[in-house]
Formats: C-alpha cells, sequence, structure tokens
C-alpha cells in the first residue's frame, strides 16, 4: 500500500524542451500501476535510458492509460506502442521500442478496440499529461477554457453554452448540469455568499472514474470548478474527496497550490477581478456522504445525515448559502464545453443523453479499466468490443451498472443503448459509472444480498425504512441463498423492497432495493430455485442441510 | 406575511408562509400521525410515519413527502391517507417493533407509550417482519435516570431536546445504521457525563420506555405521562387527557 500512498520523488535527469525529444517512454501512474510496481519500472527506465546515454529520450509520468487489469503500464508515446505488466527487471521491449521511434515517421496510435472505440473527452490528457505538473497541462491547452470564459465571456454566456451542451449530471442523477447551474445563479443569499462542491466521495463498489480523474488530471477539475463558479457567482469552494483515495489527495492539493501560485485560483483568476479559491475536505469511510445534504453536513463537522430536500442545495445548501454540488466526472468536463462550444459536445451522444460518459470496467471481463465512450453505445460494444468479453471460454450473464442503486442487465439486454433513459426504463440506472460484468459462476440472489449488505452497512440509521428495512431484507436475501427461506419470504421481500424504496428519507435508502428488484425482474427463477429446489444454479451459495 | 392556500384531503386550508403541511393540517383538524415529531423541537423527519402524498394528481409515482419537513406551497395538494399511506405507515412501524425489543407487557412506558399508539392508529396488529432484536446494554449509572436502548427507537428527541432546549447537548447519535445508538458525552457512561444537567427533559420527551426514572417506574406501566414544559407539547387529538 505504501506505493499507493506516495509515489516517490522523480526527478528528470536533464532537462528538455520537446523538440530535443526523439521518443518518450509514458509511465502510468495511477494507483493501479503503482500498486502493482510502476514506481520501480520508472526508476528502472530512468535508469536504463540515463545508462544507455539516450539523451533524446524523455521518460515521463503520466495518468491512467486506462488498461488498469494489465498494469504496470508503458507506452512509446510516438509509436503508440502500449507494453503491459512491465517490470523493472524486464525492460528490454520498452527500450527497444523507444530505440526505433524515428522523428520523420508520423505519431502512431493504437488500432486495439479497447481504445479506438473509444471518445476521450474528460479523459483527454490521460496517459499524455503529467498530473503533477501545471505547464505540461497548460501546454495541453489547459487553463485555456477558464481564461476564454473569464476575459471574453459573461457569466451568462457561459452558462448557455453548458445549458446548450445538455451535459447531465454524472454522479448518477443525471440531472441538467445547466439547469442547476441556473438555479444557483438565480439564487440570493442575503450576504450575496455562495458555495461551489466538487463530489468526489465515490463510493460504489467497483468503480473508479473520479478517482483517475483527480489521479491523472486534477487540473482539469479545477478549471471546471472555476468556470463553473464564474457562472454561478460563487467565489469559495470545496473538493470532497473520501480519504480513500491518498493519492488522488494529493495530486489535487498540489494541484491547487500550484494553480494558486500560477494565478488561476485565487483572488485574481487569470487576473481578473474574479476570485475563486478551493480547499479540500476529507470525507470518513461513509458511503452515504455522497448524498448532497449528509455531504454538506459532513463539510461542516458534522454527523454525516442527509436532511429531507427540499430545500435543495442549488437554494439553500453549505450554511444556508446557495450551493452548486456537481461530481467530478461533470466539472471536468466543462473545460471542453468551453472551449469546443456546448453545440460540439451536444453533437456527440444521444439526443436526451449528450456527450461522453466514462465507466470503470470491472469483474469478470478481459480488459478490466476505464473507458470513455460516447452516450448511446450498445452494452454490447462497451462489453464485448472494448471490454473483450468474458474471460476463460464462460459465458456472459449479467452486467451490474449503477452500483448499489443500480441493477443487474441480463445478456438479452446487451444490444440496448447506454444512456440514462434505456438504463433507467430496463430496471437499472446509468449511475456514476461504474459496470460490473458477470458470467454464470455469479449467483444473482448473492449478488443482490451482496449489495443489500453494503447498503444495510451504510445506511446512515436516521431514517427507519432504511435503518430496519435493508437489515431485514438482508436477513432474508440470507435465508434464501441458505436453502431455509419459503414463498412467502419472497413475498416479503417484495413487498419491503416497495417501502423502503417509497419511505426512505434519502437516495442511499430509496434506491437500495434496486439491486433486489432488477435480480427479480430478469432472474426469478434463480430465486425460485433456491427456495423450491434447495439449488443454487451457479453454484455459489451453499444451501443447508436443513432443505435437503 | 405572505399566506398559501392548498388542498389537504379535499379541504381547503390558509397557511402562513414557511408553516409545514403538519402545521396546517393540524390547525384544520386533520388527524396526521408522528412519531418523531415534537411541537417546540426542531424536526429531522426520520421516522416517516408523517408521510403524506404531495400534488400525486399530477404525478401518481411521485414519493411521498414528510408532513412535519414539508413546507407548504401555493396551490399544493395534500393526501393524507390513502392505501398506499397506511401500507407504509403501517409497515414502518412494524419495522420499529421488529428492530429492538418491544414487549409492551412487560415495559415501563405500557399503556403510556407513544410507539403503542402509533401501532394503535395505523392498524399494526402482529408483526412479520424478520426480528433483529439485538441484546443491548441498559444505562443505569444516573442516579435519577435510565436508559433501556432496548426500547429505544432513535426518534432522536432527546438529542434535540438536550441541544435545542437545554444546551447541554450531552445525548447525540453514535454509530451508523442498524447499530446506530443514542449515547451521552461521545459514548461516556451517563452518570459519568459531565455535560448532562440532569433536568430530565430528555426523559419526559422519550417516546417509549426507553428513557426513565429510577426507583418509581420498574413496573409495567409505571412511566407516567408527565405534563410537558410549556414549550414542549405532544400532540393529543381533542378529548384525549
Amino acid at each position: 500500500m505504501s506505493a499507493v500512498r506516495a509515489a516517490p520523488p522523480h526527478h528528470r535527469r536533464t532537462a528538455r524542451t520537446a523538440a530535443d525529444v526523439r521518443a518518450s517512454a509514458h509511465v502510468c501512474l495511477a494507483a493501479s500501476c503503482l500498486a502493482s510496481g510502476a514506481d520501480t519500472v520508472l526508476a528502472a527506465l530512468d535508469d536504463e535510458v540515463a545508462g544507455r546515454g539516450l539523451a533524446d529520450v524523455e521518460v515521463k509520468r503520466v495518468g491512467c492509460l486506462r488498461l488498469c487489469s494489465a498494469g504496470p503500464l508503458v507506452e512509446v508515446a510516438q509509436s503508440g506502442q502500449l507494453f503491459e505488466h512491465v517490470t523493472a527487471g524486464d525492460l528490454g521491449g520498452v527500450i527497444d521500442a523507444l530505440s526505433q521511434v524515428r522523428p520523420d515517421r508520423p505519431r502512431q496510435v493504437s488500432t486495439r478496440p479497447f481504445f479506438t472505440r473509444q471518445r476521450p473527452l474528460v479523459t483527454e490528457n490521460f496517459g499524455r499529461v503529467d498530473p503533477e505538473s501545471l505547464d505540461d497541462y497548460v501546454a495541453a491547452d489547459g487553463y485555456r477554457a477558464l481564461r476564454q470564459a473569464i476575459t471574453s465571456m459573461t457569466p451568462a454566456q457561459v452558462l448557455g453554452e453548458v445549458t446548450s451542451s445538455g451535459l447531465r449530471g454524472r454522479g448518477g442523477g443525471g440531472y441538467p448540469t445547466g439547469l442547476k447551474w441556473a438555479t444557483v445563479a438565480k439564487a440570493t443569499a442575503p450576504d450575496g455568499v455562495k458555495y461551489l462542491i466538487c463530489n468526489a466521495d465515490e463510493g460504489d463498489p467497483g468503480a473508479f472514474m473520479d478517482r483517475s480523474v483527480l489521479e491523472s488530471d486534477p487540473h482539469r477539475v479545477l478549471e471546471g470548478m472555476a468556470i463553473a463558479a464564474y457562472a454561478v457567482g460563487a467565489n469559495s469552494g470545496f473538493v470532497y474527496c473520501r480519504a480513500e483515495y491518498p493519492l488522488a489527495v494529493s495530486r489535487l492539493r498540489t494541484a491547487i497550490r500550484v494553480a494558486r501560485r500560477a494565478g488561476y485560483l485565487g483572488t485574481r483568476v487569470c487576473d481578473s477581478t474574479f476570485a475563486f479559491d478551493v480547499e479540500v475536505r476529507l470525507g470518513a469511510g461513509a458511503f452515504v456522504c455522497g448524498e448532497e445534504t449528509a455531504l454538506i453536513a459532513s463539510i461542516r463537522g458534522g454527523r454525516g445525515t442527509p436532511r429531507p430536500r427540499p430545500p435543495y442545495p442549488a437554494a439553500s445548501g453549505l450554511a444556508g448559502r446557495p450551493t452548486l454540488i456537481n461530481n467530478v466526472e461533470t466539472f471536468a468536463g466543462v473545460p471542453w464545453i468551453i472551449r469546443h462550444g456546448g453545440g460540439a459536445y451536444a453533437a456527440i451522444g444521444t439526443p436526451r443523453s449528450t456527450g461522453t460518459k466514462v465507466f470503470a470496467l470491472a469483474g469478470r471481463v478481459r480488459h478490466t479499466g476505464l473507458v470513455e465512450v460516447p452516450m448511446g453505445l450498445t452494452l454490447r460494444e462497451i462489453v464485448f468490443d472494448i471490454g473483450g468479453g468474458v474471460p476463460d471460454g464462460r459465458a456472459f450473464k449479467a452486467v451490474q451498472t449503477g452500483g448499489p442503486s443500480g441493477g443487474c442487465l441480463p445478456a438479452d439486454h446487451l444490444d440496448m443503448v447506454v444512456d440514462y433513459e434505456s438504463l433507467k426504463e430496463a430496471g437499472s440506472i446509468m449511475g456514476s459509472g461504474g459496470m460490473i460484468i458477470m458470467d454464470d459462476t455469479s449467483c444473482m440472489v448473492d449478488v443482490a444480498k451482496y449489495f443489500m449488505d453494503f447498503c444495510r452497512d451504510e445506511s446512515c440509521g436516521a431514517c427507519v425504512p432504511c435503518r430496519v428495512g435493508t437489515t431485514q431484507l438482508w436477513m432474508l436475501l440470507d435465508r434464501i441463498t441458505r436453502g431455509t427461506a419459503e414463498r412467502a419470504d419472497l413475498d416479503q421481500v417484495e413487498r419491503l423492497s416497495s417501502t423502503v424504496a417509497a419511505g426512505s428519507l434519502c437516495g442511499l435508502g430509496q434506491t437500495a432495493p434496486n439491486p433486489v428488484f432488477s435480480t427479480l425482474r430478469y432472474f426469478r427463477q434463480e430465486y425460485l430455485a433456491h427456495i423450491d429446489e434447495g439449488i443454487c444454479p451457479a453454484g455459489v451459495c451453499s444451501i443447508s442441510e436443513a432443505h435437503a | 406575511m405572505t399566506v398559501h392556500t392548498l388542498t389537504i384531503d379535499g379541504r381547503d386550508v390558509a397557511a402562513p408562509d414557511g408553516s409545514s403541511i403538519l402545521a396546517a393540517a393540524r390547525e384544520s383538524g386533520i388527524p396526521i400521525p408522528t412519531l418523531c415529531h415534537l411541537d417546540g423541537l426542531g424536526d429531522v423527519g426520520a421516522c416517516r410515519v408523517c408521510l403524506v402524498e404531495v400534488d400525486s394528481h399530477v404525478n401518481p409515482a411521485a414519493r411521498p413527502q414528510p408532513a412535519c419537513m414539508t413546507a407548504v406551497r401555493e396551490g399544493m395538494v395534500v393526501v393524507t391517507v390513502g392505501q398506499r399511506l397506511s401500507e407504509l405507515r403501517r409497515t414502518v412501524v412494524e419495522m420499529l417493533f421488529a428492530e429492538r425489543n418491544h414487549v409492551c407487557a412487560v415495559c415501563v412506558a405500557d399503556n403510556h407509550c407513544e410507539l403503542q399508539d402509533r401501532a394503535v392508529d395505523v392498524g399494526m396488529r402482529h408483526v412479520d417482519l424478520p426480528s433483529v432484536e439485538p441484546l443491548l446494554d441498559v444505562d443505569a449509572s444516573h442516579p435519577l435516570f435510565a436508559i433501556d436502548h432496548n426500547r429505544c427507537i432513535m426518534c432522536t428527541r432527546c438529542v434535540r431536546v438536550c441541544d435545542e432546549v437545554e444546551g447541554a447537548h450531552t445525548w447525540d447519535v453514535a454509530g451508523r445504521g442498524i447499530d446506530a445508538r443514542v449515547v451521552t458525552d461521545l459514548g461516556t457512561p451517563w452518570g459519568e457525563s459531565t455535560t448532562c444537567t440532569s433536568c430530565g427533559k430528555c426523559v419526559q420527551v422519550c417516546p417509549t420506555g426507553a428513557l426513565y426514572e429510577k426507583g418509581r417506574s420498574v413496573g409495567a406501566g409505571a412511566k407516567r405521562r408527565r405534563p410537558f414544559l410549556p414549550y414542549l407539547r405532544e400532540h393529543r387529538p381533542a378529548g384525549e387527557p
């Protein structure tokens, strides 16, 4: 774990300008590659390049190279070759590839479907920019959108671009971002104070989009926040990040420090009269703190307990002031929208779900990692074309989207288009972007029980339906997986699920039964097999002998 | 002062801006069951017993809202009765009975218990849901009072009265989910609390037999409803003692 906590300081042996560089090796230093030893690869590569006297070769630390399961990853930028599972002791292939780069050859890109089917927009700097270098970010058009917004656009024009982009909240709810911004822009506080919060409390099991963005391109999030602050009239912002993301927090803090020094944050943003600064607040490990009212309570130092809405934070949020809360990915999408225009963004994706979405592919899929795709691709394209399908010759069974608030979609939904509406209609949700692929070794009752256990554990305990209901649902599902349940228990699961969904105070409880609803909808026969026949079709549950 | 007119159960009702649906309904004599709400204390909307349908004629799928915390709006259409609401309220009360140990026959609050009253109100006659019933502690370290966590329903009235009225903030909530408990002084025994003023307000506002006075109230039904301080009022329908 220590490798994840702090990457060792990296000193470039020689200062080079872009013109001097013939070939460059990009070493992924996001958490997953670091955990598998990317820091030692970086040091070894540095030594090797220096040892061989390759003066025109640059070894660069970059953010996520996306194919997380194959880390540590090193990419030779000019040839587009990606080296997987690189170890400090075996750099041969990388060195050879670096030697073979010819300055007169055009830059190559990977032809693998994992990469070609993606449309990097939020993640456009991934694997290209050193996440700890402001210069690198600025060289990649960084902070251009902020300068453009502040110097040549009115707040209303910025708002107009975001509204016309059709961008919707990427935290999962899909609320139109432009509308949310407009509400905050119009809201007034007696003292004129407004706040802006970036929700980086990513907590869905199997989801790592926000972590990757913060680790790979933290300045982009700050830039998006500053643009939003300008549009809504806020001068003070917070990033609420979970403490379990030490690397993201440290890179974010570095980014804030250097952005402040360079005048992109502070009292005179981009030499204008607009003032905006950002503070980092750490979460203490509660999933419910991703809910905006609980998040606000937590930022103020209180117990992370949600309160009923309305009033929405846009009207009365942090310290009772109008507060804009967006997710990391939402803010990270904003600079692109300002640079290219809302229309260009709206041209990507589907009419009601515009733009791109970052997904974290996990579970039983060949290429585990981070993907950014235009809205409107089918699940099949994401899971099979990009994800490479299910490994070990097993059969695809279901894909889980939306984490504990989402649902499991079966194979006959593979040709469904991925956008907010279709997913909701099918009984799941877009969610923040976690996508867990399951094969025939997964028992769907067990999956439902797993997510219910998660919600039960993460419930804050304030309202009765969530506090008691999730525990009782978990007890009933546990009974089913042990083979001691009766049909009446299944009826009770359905009745209880409806009560928890309708009666709970916040989104956690309201959506906690979704995994149960969706597995009952598509895999009811598995529930019945457990109850009536005492069989777990996937062979996961240990059915008690009492039944047999 | 702005006044809004709205409809509650088909009746036209006028209520000042900022007032809750609950206040507006009660002023017009329309009963809405409550549990965590107490006149004089801030609301938290936690028990979900006061859920009502708001503008369900426009959007039938809309989630019910807590009457105690939902502000009235001009033209709002509120429905406080119906099969869906009855079912919800009954299940919520049933959940509370299944959560901890609520055996009325041996409880100090028997016949003087708001949870018991609500069970009658919502027509809950038996508990079908799986019972959680952990074996919890009784903290009797305070010289005058005791708390039996087995009978606590986490309404947090004690937390609120101690903070908002007495200003001591001895009580708070620790833990989360099903493991959440009210605690004194960050979890130190009540008797060792340095902030507790022994005012007894928490005991007075407790709707069940969880908080009780020592000595006189060990027998079943011994915890009487004492007259509340004038600024704290339990709502009792007209005609009830």
